[in-house]
């Protein structure tokens, strides 16, 4: 295994372009390192992305927050401006594994490691989130649902990696919340989770949603149906509930050692009932 | 050694909380662990484990590893002998497989490396053979007749027909006549419950390092419970005299039974001798959950018969055990511990125990208790509400007390069961008010305690200080403890008194540091080697004022004439003596081995308020106080730590923990992600009430506290989980997805 | 793989040493320098036990690359402690009983002062929360939790 530390953007991707064997960025390391010292991957070339200019930056542009790739979750919690924005998207990174993790971890690391319950992308995801990415063919932007493919695979192509993630400004009276669950208070991977980003009238009355689903399928879903049941409503009872059947009715999820296909398609619905409500509240409606 | 007649001695040392001595230590980093020992020209071990549940191992061919350039050795189950005795041979194919692999971990090979990285890179060079066999992992399946065989000719004598021979053994106690008893209720609750495996989680993984030296002489440094059990395994193993193996035991990264015997050591002893050079192994977290000893699994059926009034008229529980791949008498403390707690007419339990493709069983804090007393508790309490009854009069009114032929079979002598539940009545715990989705739940607790085989060796310095040697690791404090006792047994302040735990050439043998054994034994030893020591200081004092040995008493820290007849002199203190003792007759010491008994059993009570979400199934520990008899607490913050961390241990096997098998046999969470200990934040404080009802098989009163409890809590919350939803619990862990399915099935 | 020269600051010390690419922070302060104190409980950043902090921020150093560590400031449990004067964390996790095994006792006092240090009057449940990624199997976390507020009491009024 080799180590390389690119002060440039154009360094980075010819070291990933070029490189013939397994290449892996390193940001914050908390799922590269680990897999590597599992035995699971045995990297030929390590891409330390920290040195690169801006990469640990969060900027205000366009009302909205242009997050550096190597912006750790420590970090992120400590800007006053993006928790009050999006504080859905903060509190789901947050909640990834401990302080010591939250020193180091990044999102878009969270993102790229592909798995379909990480904590950070439900939340992106209903913050139609655009990451940035720089590649042999220059920059583009991406939306965030496009990344993931399956467990395990993103969509990125050879040479490319994720420079920031852009967080959009939003209208007053909009907010959002992530909810997990986990059979501890902390320390887990989320056994079901669900994002609520949404938006309200001055009466109170949602008029714009987006719902995601983590670790219930082979990616995080975005929900269309179930946030059509809250939109027009004041999330009075029978949208919420009818929420929560539109959200366990799309699960297709896995029974393995950390929930059961029953209960994590239960527990989507009444996750997500509750998210839209903390959400409804952050963003100033009365209940 | 009996307790002392001046039963309400005023204590000066023992019952304060003095700093322990290795505090700073510990604090600081400088404490040395398992891991953190080198030697000059050290290798690294690192050993190749069975990707299978259960495999014959047709061929291993090392060659390829043992030409890679820095491999220094590659050791097979060839290179071991075959000891005679059955139960040693046992340990080392758990520690290196013979002709099957016989669980998910189970070693196959070993390398000694220059590096760690040369030798991972080995064990990929090494090619094993392997016949994929069925395999069985669930107790009750593998009881069953047509169960895959994990090791033939294993099965116990008189194997009755229809069970499989993986059953070993077969346990029964009891008395009474059961019928009858069934008889006279006027409820009988028949119930049957499972309990997961668990792994006693000690945050330091296993780790050794072995030197063995062409002329047999071998060193070995270890973190373990008990060096001189594993100088003896090792020995035989090795095939060597237990005096040339010197094993140190490290400071001990937590053990709660998981480390009291070998694993890695024999290999490691291999290596170095195969290699000529020191060789350390240190297990990943991984391995120590695939290849170390977790705890039984068990199946139980209970069935007690109770009158309206709350007097339980018959009980019975049959058990049924599984300990991994070799044979496992756990099942037998399970069978004797289940009904413990009561004073019953007629009981009887049966115990069987079964082998799998698990990793061999280890002791875990009171082996083969908390799942018996789960499920005996558990009826008790479906019982009291089925009879509207407090659960708290009716553990009373049937407890077991001084003068009770105990379910077991011995009578007991003053225990505190009694005066443990009136404590938890009068608790303001126990009268608190519950809110919606909330239960309180409760449950006794049980152990027997041990003694066993130990020596102490105390010797005074010239200026007055102490040492003593004793030769049990200290997993609970207890140097600090030992340290007060000899204290307040020589009246010098705990400051001039520093006790060691000495290598197996320092010492005689000392039992392991298990069944709460050491603060007991070890303390009533501390406490006779310095009698001894007073015995031979008076005799010195004696000889200075020219009177008679027995006209010297000994109070207070001095030496003093027994009365008027003796004589007038100025009292001597034990600093005065020392200094001089090279003139009295040469330095003074006192010692003392026994095999100690009279460890007297230990009872506790708990209780726990939990909170159930009834739309996930996550279930909150709100409030959570422990009761238990200490007989006498030396160090009282320690014997709160035993009743602390025993409680949450049991939270964690309540809850969340649990061996994940997979249809293929494999540990699907060998991971402390997925092996969920709780963390900090899923716990409230854990409030204790120590209870003294002095043990009269010991000087000062004191029972053995670590293990009692761990027990309660598996009861106590499922008690608790099972009121707060209306709806009763039959099986261990009580996880989320565990809680939802028995709601979403309830009318 | 060719080994990497690296040049760091331990606990304000100037501090050489050279590494494989893919060896852990851990395993360097363990096996390279002597600094013993971090260890090895799970390598997967689930237990705690190697904690560290790195430029001011804890981390788990098994879960950082030796090579990350240059020019960087490591504070291990090494350096906590003032010549022989002990900061209020280590004296109160002796002074509470705090600690048994003491296996886990380096990590959880690394980390609870990088917490006092962010947030010098925390509440009980912030403290759990805190340290809910170090580990603690022998002590039920309760006398843990005490000693670092009777610290923290300490700290404040100091």
């Amino acid at each position: 295994m080799r180590y390389a530390k690119p002060t440039t953007t154009a360094q980075a991707v010819s070291l990933l372009n070029e490189e013939q064997g397994i290449s892996r960025i390193l940001s914050g390391g908390t799922d590269v390192l680990v897999q590597i010292k599992a035995g699971m991957l045995e990297p030929d070339l390590i891409v330390d992305i920290k040195h690169l200019e801006g990469i640990k930056d969060i900027t205000l542009e366009d009302g909205g927050y242009r997050i550096g790739a190597a912006v750790s979750g420590a970090q992120l919690g400590e800007h006053e401006g993006v928790a009050a924005l999006w504080p859905g998207v903060v509190e789901g990174f947050e909640l990834i594994g401990s302080t010591q993790v939250q020193g180091r971890a990044t999102m878009a690391g969270n993102l790229c490691n592909g798995s379909p319950a990480a904590d950070s992308v439900p939340g992106l995801i209903t913050a139609d989130a655009i990451a940035r990415i720089e590649g042999p063919d220059g920059t583009r932007d991406c939306a965030i649902i496009d990344i993931p493919v399956s467990p395990g695979k993103i969509s990125l192509a050879k040479g490319e990696f994720i420079t920031s993630i852009y967080l959009p400004k939003r209208p007053e009276r909009a907010s959002d919340a992530y909810l997990r669950f986990i059979p501890r208070t902390e320390m887990d991977i989320a056994v079901v989770a669900a994002a609520v980003s949404l938006e309200l009238d001055v009466d109170g009355v949602c008029i714009k949603a987006r719902v995601s689903l983590g670790a219930v399928a082979p990616t995080v879903l975005l929900v269309e149906t179930a946030a059509d049941c809250i939109v027009g409503t004041k999330l009075d009872d029978a949208a919420l509930e009818a929420l929560s059947v539109a959200c366990s009715a799309v699960c297709n999820p896995i029974d393995d050692k950390r929930g059961t296909i029953e209960f994590r398609t239960h527990t989507a619905g009444v996750l997500a009932k509750r998210a839209a409500l903390i959400a409804y509240g952050r963003a100033g409606g009365q209940k | 050694m009996a307790l002392d007649e001046n039963g309400k001695r005023i204590f000066k040392v023992v019952g304060t909380r003095p700093p322990r001595p290795d505090g700073i230590d510990k604090v600081t980093g400088r404490a040395m662990y398992g891991a953190d020992a080198t030697a000059p020209g050290m290798l690294q071990g690192h050993i190749l484990r069975s990707p299978h549940a259960h495999a014959r191992i047709k061929s291993i061919d090392t060659s390829e590893a043992e030409a890679l350039s820095g491999v220094k050795a590659v050791v097979t189950a060839k290179d071991f002998g075959l000891p005679d005795d059955e139960s040693v041979l046992d340990v080392q194919d758990n520690c290196m497989a013979r002709d099957k692999a016989l669980y998910d971990g189970h070693p196959v090979a070993a390398v000694a490396a220059s590096s760690a990285a040369i030798a991972k890179k080995a064990l990929k060079l090494i090619k094993v053979d392997y016949e994929i066999l069925p395999h069985v992992t669930d107790v009750d399946e593998a009881m069953k007749p047509d169960a895959p065989i994990v090791q033939t000719g294993r099965a116990m004598e008189d194997l009755p027909d229809g069970l499989s021979e993986n059953v070993t053994y077969h346990f029964e106690f009891g008395h009474g006549d059961m019928d009858a008893g069934f008889a006279k209720a006027d409820k009988i609750i028949e119930r049957s419950f499972k309990t997961a495996a668990t792994h006693q989680g000690y945050i330091e993984p296993h780790a050794c390092l072995a030197s063995m030296n062409s002329d047999g002489k071998g060193e070995l440094w270890c973190c373990t419970q008990g060096q001189f059990y594993v100088r003896e395994l090792c020995a035989d193993i090795m095939q060597m005299d237990a005096s040339q193996l010197r094993v140190t035991a490290s400071e001990i990264g937590g053990g709660f039974g998981g480390k009291t015997t070998v694993f890695i050591e024999p290999v490691a002893l291999a290596l170095s001798r195969k290699s000529g050079r020191p060789v350390k192994i240190v297990m990943t977290r991984d391995e120590v959950f695939r290849a170390t000893g977790p705890t039984v699994s068990s199946s139980t059926d209970v069935k007690i018969g109770m009158t309206k009034d709350g007097r339980i008229t018959a009980a019975h529980a049959t058990l049924r055990y599984q300990g991994g791949a070799f044979p496992c008498g756990t099942v037998q403390f399970g069978a004797q511990s289940a009904f413990a707690a009561y004073d019953l007419e007629a009981v009887q339990t049966i115990g069987w125990s079964a082998l799998t493709n698990r990793p061999k069983e280890a002791a875990y804090r009171a082996p083969g208790a908390p799942m018996a007393i789960y499920a005996v508790e558990s009826v008790v309490d479906e019982l009291c509400q089925e009879l509207n009854l407090d659960p708290l009069d009716v553990r009373l009114k049937n407890a077991a007390q001084k003068g009770t032929k105990s379910s077991y079979g011995p009578t007991f002598d003053d225990i505190g069961l009694k005066a443990t539940l009136d404590a938890a009545k009068a608790h303001p715990h126990y009268a608190a008010p519950l809110g919606p989705n909330q239960g309180r739940g409760l449950s006794c607790g049980f152990w027997f305690n041990f003694g066993g085989n130990t020596c102490v060796s105390m010797n005074l310095n010239f200026d007055g200080t102490v040492g003593i040697t004793e030769g049990n690791p200290d997993i609970g404090g207890s140097r600090a403890s030992i340290s007060q006792m000899a204290a307040e047994e020589l009246g010098i302040p705990y400051e001039k008194v520093r006790t060691i735990v000495a290598d197996t050439n320092s010492i005689g043998h000392n039992d392991v540091t298990d069944g709460s054994r050491v603060t007991f034994a070890v303390g009533l030893a501390t406490i006779k080697a310095a009698r001894e020591a007073i015995k031979e200081m008076c005799t010195r004092v004696a000889k200075i004022w020219d009177i008679d040995a027995d006209a010297v008493y000994w109070e207070d820290g001095y030496a003093k004439p027994s009365g008027p007849n003796a004589g007038t002199f100025d009292p001597m203190s034990l600093e005065e003596i020392a200094a001089i003792s090279a003139q009295t007759g040469g330095p003074i010491a006192g010692h003392h081995e026994v095999n100690a008994d009279g460890a007297g059993v230990s009872f506790g009570v708990h209780l726990v308020d939990v909170e159930v979400d009834p739309e996930t199934g996550a279930t909150t520990v709100l409030r959570y106080t422990v009761f238990q008899d200490a007989g006498k607490a030396i160090h009282p913050d320690y014997v709160e730590g035993q009743m602390q961390g025993g409680a949450v241990q049991g939270i964690g096997w309540a809850l969340n923990e649990e061996y994940i098998y997979g249809e293929d046999g494999l540990l699907q969470n060998p991971s402390l992600l997925d092996y969920r200990i709780p963390v900090a934040s899923d716990l409230p404080n854990i409030d204790t009430v120590i209870l003294e009802i002095p043990n009269p098989g010991h000087p000062y009163g004191v029972r053995g506290v670590g293990e009692t409890p761990i027990v309660p809590p598996l009861a106590a919350i499922s008690n608790a989980v099972s009121r707060a939803l209306d709806l009763r619990m039959f099986e261990l862990p009580m996880s989320p997805p565990k809680i939802l399915k028995a709601l979403s099935s309830k009318v | 793989m060719k080994n990497i020269h690296v040049s760091t600051t331990i606990n304000g010390d100037p501090t050489e040493f050279i590494c494989n690419p893919d060896e852990s922070l851990l395993d360097v302060l363990r096996n390279r320098l002597g600094l013993t104190g971090a260890k090895e409980g799970c390598g997967t950043g689930d237990c705690g036990a190697c904690s560290v902090t790195v430029n001011g921020r804890l981390v788990c150093s098994c879960l950082v690359l030796g090579v990350e560590a240059e020019a960087a400031e490591v504070e291990t449990i090494e350096g906590m402690a003032n010549g022989e004067k002990l900061h209020p964390l280590q004296q109160h996790f002796i002074d509470g009983a705090a600690l048994q095994c003491g296996v886990c006792t380096p990590g959880i006092l690394v980390a609870a002062k990088a917490l006092l240090e962010k947030n010098p009057n925390p509440t009980d449940t912030e403290v759990r929360y805190w340290l809910a990624g170090n580990l603690c199997r022998c002590t039920g976390y309760d006398k843990i939790i005490k000693a670092v507020q009777s610290a923290a009491a300490e700290m404040r009024g100091a």
